[in-house]
């Protein structure tokens, strides 16, 4: 046991046996996103570095602390990358925060989620034991798969100590095409793009122009270059293009109205809401800027067969997460408790009460 | 501790005792609610679900339900919860860990019935299928869309897509294309308590904790599933295979670490050793060089360009690995032949041999070289045969131990064979189950590769969908009294867990 993890463990629990609340933060890059909590800041930065990356295994375990540059730079140098292309905002960014968040970048309708990429996790949950679940291994089917329970919990769970990730080889090459369209006529060609193999490996849509990349090998993007037409990007206009997508450093993530992130089945319909809107991943990510009521957003998002996140710009009246069905609030309080029985990991962070 | 003082259920420290449950009752309320037709007790009627896929562990239930619909099971499950009665879910009952061996004394839910294509949406490349639904039968219906359901367990063609879900299954094509957990969008359910849930939904995420992957490989163990909504993947134009020949296993183990090292993420890889090429080379004639150590299957797929830069990266990578042969299918049809060795891998065994075991155990990839020459010392050591396939690109194993349970101690040394293979899994940093499940085959595994406390962790899990411990109970996680019992203990820093239980 190293001795940062005995220093936690004893910190958990004296917390625990005091119900003091904890604030689980690694480099705060998303501090922006979730509820609001309170708590004494739990930084998990001291806990870094690099465990084992064996690239022909296609894995690396690395410490929750390590910043999120870090590890990427790491994988660069043999060749791999993360294939669900997380976003970063803010350079401090670290793995834990990645996973804990669950946040996805433009690879995500292609290649997978942060989820579909963790294979096993150390965590300290509420009591301050050591857990081990997954491992290094492509498949693994022992027991509950405790380790993507983590992704996406906002740190409700426990604390992560390290993550034990698949990790892909960097595409050969790339090439991202810009077409004029409505919003329309980009929904019914991501979906139709979408039913073909195509190596298209992201999508976006806003104002009235929509790009999409393909990766892989350079004859296959090639040949779907062709196939595809519209306008090629440069290369280093491409990249700072997605990189700027990820990062929401794009003209439309600026201004001050709340941005929602509606997640909806790629072939629904327009949103018809007001505000200004962005579409990714094929249409199934659509982002929208707009002072419109709460309940009209996650009424037509639910409509439509899926939710609506407040991902920007929250205020206390507002829940950031669409709500549960009530049966699985349930199991969600239930799991919480079982976690984390004295609530000091984050409250509210995602749900009111969790 | 003690149990309430940690928050664990009783069931957690031992196997709950249902032999109180009266059989009656339960017939007289599972009567109420289903037609005769859907509710079997007798026990020759009984026979058929007496095992799954894994057929040395036979138990007869109390009862079958065969409900045609989810309101039957929804019905059936209150009925069973009001009389405090195991509910036991089973799909095809391909499934070869026993996840689905009937409880003594528990009701077997069979989703058989439930086993229509709700809809299939061509466009939004999804498909809204019954548990019951055969995994091949998916694929076939979207085939005319130029779309297929990836995961492609080597039962695909009798396995339900219910029973993949619970076992999380994979396939040969997992490396690419993923396990189910990565191609299934939405799981709806009904859990102990009657209710439906629904975790996930036709969007790419869902709010909330990832209860969809919780769902996965819960063995039937959290809640009951009545529909699924799959992901459909669009065909790939073309796929060829490579199928590399070598004279030493471990060279084989390290050409899988050299293409994967080369950037490249084949559709498949599969490892036969000699015995196993054997096997099935007297059964379906692939034409397998014989005199091969071992072999590599390497498929490549996606458009002809793709396809061709692939494939030559792959010989080139497979030649300088060592091979001794490298072939690569010239048409459709060479190609199949090359999978059909592999495919009747498992059949091929059961031809030669009056029982066998599967194990299932997953490795690093760099390790496999090593586990195979382990395995070749525990031949010696227990006497019996072993043929080995392997998803090599996964670095999951399927040894397969042939004995004959009829003959002396077969069955026992067996098992303790297939139980060396997992403790080696283990301790080379794996696992006990890629794809297989724990079932009732691998439980006294899992107090190897977990600690009390990780498994303290999984009954809370389960307690949270399931607080009486009601759905399939007995299987998938050990309690610490077996645990004691098993006797392989998982021991951190030298230290033996719980020196006040009495050991057997």
């Amino acid at each position: 046991m190293s001795d940062m993890q005995q220093v936690w463990v004893e910190r958990i629990r004296a917390a625990a046996d005091t119900g003091t609340q904890l604030r689980i933060r690694g480099g705060g890059s998303k501090d922006f996103y979730g509820q609001h909590t309170e708590g004494a800041v739990f930084d998990t930065r001291e806990h870094r570095g690099v465990i084992s990356y064996e690239p022909t295994e296609l894995v690396i375990t690395v410490r929750a602390g390590t910043p999120l540059v870090e590890l990427e730079a790491v994988l660069a140098e043999r060749g791999q990358m993360l294939g669900f292309e997380p976003p970063h905002f803010g350079p401090d960014a670290t793995v834990g925060g990645c996973v804990a968040a669950g946040l996805s970048g433009p690879r995500r309708a292609a290649a997978g989620a942060v989820r579909d990429f963790v294979l096993g996790v150390t965590l300290i949950d509420g009591r301050g034991d050591v857990l081990r679940f997954g491992g290094e291994v492509m498949k693994n089917v022992a027991g509950y798969d405790v380790s993507r329970l983590m992704v996406g919990s906002l740190g409700t769970l426990g604390v992560l100590l390290d993550v034990s990730l698949k990790v892909l080889p960097v595409p050969v090459a790339e090439a991202t095409l810009r077409f004029e369209a409505d919003e329309v006529r980009a929904l019914k060609q991501f979906n139709a793009w979408g039913a073909q193999p195509l190596p298209i490996t992201a999508s976006c849509w806003s104002a009235g122009a929509m790009c999409v990349r393909l990766s892989g090998a350079a004859a296959a993007v090639e040949a779907a270059a062709r196939q595809l037409g519209g306008d090629r990007l440069e290369d280093a206009a491409a990249t700072a293009h997605w990189a700027g997508m990820r990062e929401q450093r794009n003209g439309f993530f600026g201004g001050n109205a709340p941005l929602w992130r509606v997640s909806v089945p790629s072939v629904a319909a327009p949103l018809g809401l007001d505000g200004a809107q962005l579409i990714e991943w094929g249409g199934a990510q659509r982002w929208l800027r707009s002072e419109a009521d709460v309940r009209r957003i996650r009424d037509r998002a639910a409509a439509l067969g899926g939710h609506a996140t407040l991902f920007r710009g929250k205020d206390a009246a507002t829940a950031v997460f669409h709500p549960l069905a009530p049966a699985l609030k349930t199991i969600h309080s239930r799991l919480k408790a079982s976690f984390d029985p004295a609530g000091i990991f984050n409250p509210g962070r995602l749900y009111d009460g969790l | 501790m003690t149990a309430e003082a940690a928050m664990l259920p009783e069931n957690a420290v031992k196997d709950a005792d249902f032999s109180a449950i009266d059989k009656a009752r339960v017939i007289e309320a599972l009567s109420r609610v289903l037609p005769k037709t859907c509710l079997m007790h007798v026990d020759e009627d009984l026979r058929p679900y007496e095992c799954d896929g894994l057929s040395v562990y036979r138990q007869l239930p109390l009862a079958v339900a065969l409900p045609h619909t989810e309101a039957q099971v929804a019905a059936v499950i209150a009925a069973c919860r009001a009389l405090g009665v195991p509910v036991v879910a089973r799909g095809a009952g391909t499934g070869l860990s026993g996840g689905a061996l009937p409880h003594a004394h528990g009701v077997l839910l069979s989703l058989a019935r439930l086993n229509r294509i709700v809809s299939l949406d061509p466009v939004a490349r999804t498909a809204v299928v019954q548990p019951g639904v055969r995994n091949l039968a998916i694929s076939e219906a979207a085939a005319p869309h130029g779309l297929y359901y990836a995961p492609d367990p080597s039962s695909q063609i009798a396995c339900s897509i219910g029973g993949n879900v619970a076992e999380n299954a994979g396939g040969v094509h997992c490396l690419k294309y993923g396990l189910t957990v990565h191609n299934v969008l939405r799981v709806r359910g009904v859990t102990i308590d009657g209710e439906i849930v629904e975790v996930g939904n036709a969007a790419l995420d869902a709010p909330g904790y990832d209860l969809l992957a919780l769902m996965h490989g819960s063995e039937g163990m959290l809640a009951v599933i009545t529909e699924i909504t799959v992901k459909l993947t669009p065909k790939p134009q073309l796929a060829q295979c490579v199928l590399a020949a070598f004279d030493d296993v471990v060279k084989a183990g390290e050409a899988v670490a050299s293409v994967i090292a080369a950037g490249i993420i084949p559709a498949g890889l599969e490892m036969m050793d000699q015995p196993a090429t054997a096997a099935v080379e007297e059964f379906v004639h692939a034409g397998y060089p014989l005199d091969a150590k071992a072999i590599l299957l390497c498929e490549s797929d996606g458009t002809p360009e793709e396809v061709a830069e692939e494939v030559g990266r792959v010989c080139e990578v497979l030649s300088a690995a060592g091979a001794t042969e490298v072939r690569v299918s010239q048409t459709e049809e060479e190609r199949l032949r090359f999978w059909a060795g592999r495919k009747a891998a498992f059949p091929a065994a059961g031809r030669i041999s009056a029982d066998y075991f599967c194990m299932d155990g997953t490795i690093p990839r760099r390790r496999l070289g090593e586990m195979l020459l382990a395995i070749q010392a525990m031949e010696r050591k227990y006497q019996l045969r072993c043929i080995n396939v392997f998803h090599a690109g996964d670095g999951n194993l399927h040894p397969l131990i042939l004995f004959d349970a009829n003959v002396g101690d077969e069955l026992a040394r067996a098992e303790a064979f297939g139980g060396e293979i997992l403790e080696l899994s283990v301790s080379l940093g794996g696992t006990i189950t890629g794809e297989h499940g724990v079932g009732v085959e691998k439980v006294g595994h899992m107090c190897a590769q977990f600690s009390d406390l990780e498994r303290n962790t999984f009954f809370r899990v389960k307690a949270a969908f399931d607080p009486d411990g009601l759905l399939n109970p007995g299987k998938a996680v050990p309690t610490l009294n077996r645990c004691a019992e098993f006797g392989h203990m998982h021991v951190k820093g030298g230290q033996l867990p719980h020196p006040d239980i009495e050991r057997f």
